[in-house]
């Protein structure tokens, strides 16, 4: 393989797997204050479709590399400004209707870009969305329940959900966004050009918040920076914890 | 959401093709279309099960522990009711 386009897959599958992970973390945060236990189990299972999605990427990225790369290095040794997954996945979890309002976008979300990916010329790219498109086909089941059944229940629970799409829609504009590395690997047939899925997904979202009593906020504003490696102030906290254990105790087996 | 609110059901599951489905606990949600997911995310985990059936507790009609003398005793002694009651004709091999 040509070093140039090697390398520039290594990062995009280190991205992909960023997106994946932080968000798994986030989602496994809930694990042990769920609403009630079947719920709790339920968001337990999310977390681990993305955490082990996330290994997929990263050991593939490990596997290009050589040099005795792990996932591990990927996960637990990069920090903050290394680390260039999309903003809205570092998002506090906030309460449960922030995180079930993010959920329901980025479901959306990678169904598309899940099944675009399954056409990549980069055949281990391919296999991982093959496995993922699955896994979100189920999350998207879930995310879509929850959000009608929040939007049109209580009169708190529409409050809550209206303010949480409010306050996270002016971060999903990035992840239709591409710099020119991504750009390259969409020529090349091995990256997923999400511009062009855009307005499909603001359809099916629109479509599922306004069944569900919400208004879809106009977009007018945006934050990018993620896949440049700039971040909230949350994700250092994220990583704190993330990683904690794996720095105390380097390479430590169990 | 409480607890309080939700329905109980219980859950069935197919462990393969060709096989029952078999009682294996019960779970909390709000209606059938949350049974069916919690099931799949409580009870399924790993890989025991192809298909999943959940009825509401409320909607299973079971004998109680009182009803056992009039229900079960009374079979206790008919022995003809089991296939193993008849001797077989020595013409009747392998049944």
């Amino acid at each position: 393989m040509h070093d140039e386009l090697k390398q520039a897959i290594i990062t995009y599958a280190v991205r992909l797997g960023d997106d994946a992970l932080i968000l798994g973390h986030r989602i496994s945060e809930w694990v042990s204050h769920g609403p009630f236990l079947e719920e709790d189990i339920a968001q337990g299972n999310v977390a681990l479709d993305f955490i082990g999605r996330s290994r997929m990427y990263y050991t593939y990225a490990a596997d290009l590399t050589g040099n005795d790369k792990t996932e591990d290095d990927f996960a637990f040794l990069r920090s903050e400004r290394e680390f260039q997954n999309h903003l809205i996945n570092e998002l506090p979890r906030g309460d449960f209707a922030y995180s079930t309002a993010r959920q329901l976008m980025l479901d959306v979300y990678h169904s598309h870009y899940l099944s675009a990916l399954m056409n990549s010329k980069d055949k281990t790219l391919a296999a991982i969305a093959a496995k993922g498109v699955k896994e979100t086909r189920y999350h998207l089941r879930r995310s879509t329940d929850w959000v009608l059944r929040l939007g049109d229940g209580t009169e708190e629970s529409h409050q809550r959900l209206q303010s949480a799409v409010d306050d996270i829609w002016g971060y999903t504009n990035e992840l239709f966004e591409h710099d020119l590395l991504e750009q390259n690997l969409i020529k090349a047939e091995i990256a997923v050009d999400a511009s062009l899925f855009k307005d499909q997904w603001l359809a099916e979202v629109s479509e599922i918040l306004t069944a569900a009593t919400l208004k879809v906020p106009a977009t007018e504003w945006a934050v990018r920076g993620g896949r440049e490696g700039y971040h909230t102030e949350n994700l250092g906290h994220l990583l704190t914890e993330l990683q904690h254990v794996h720095r105390c105790y380097p390479n430590s087996q169990w | 959401m409480s607890v309080e609110n939700l329905e109980l059901f219980e859950v069935f599951i197919r462990s393969a093709r060709g096989l029952d489905h078999k009682h294996v606990g019960s779970l909390h949600a709000v209606n059938r279309e949350q049974a069916l997911e919690y099931a799949r995310d409580c009870y399924t985990r790993r890989s025991e099960g192809v298909s999943i059936w959940v009825v509401k507790s409320g909607d299973i009609c079971a004998s109680q522990e009182d009803d056992s003398d009039c229900f079960f005793d009374p079979s206790d002694d008919k022995p003809y009711r089991h296939a193993t009651y008849y001797p077989l004709p020595k013409e009747v091999n392998n049944m």
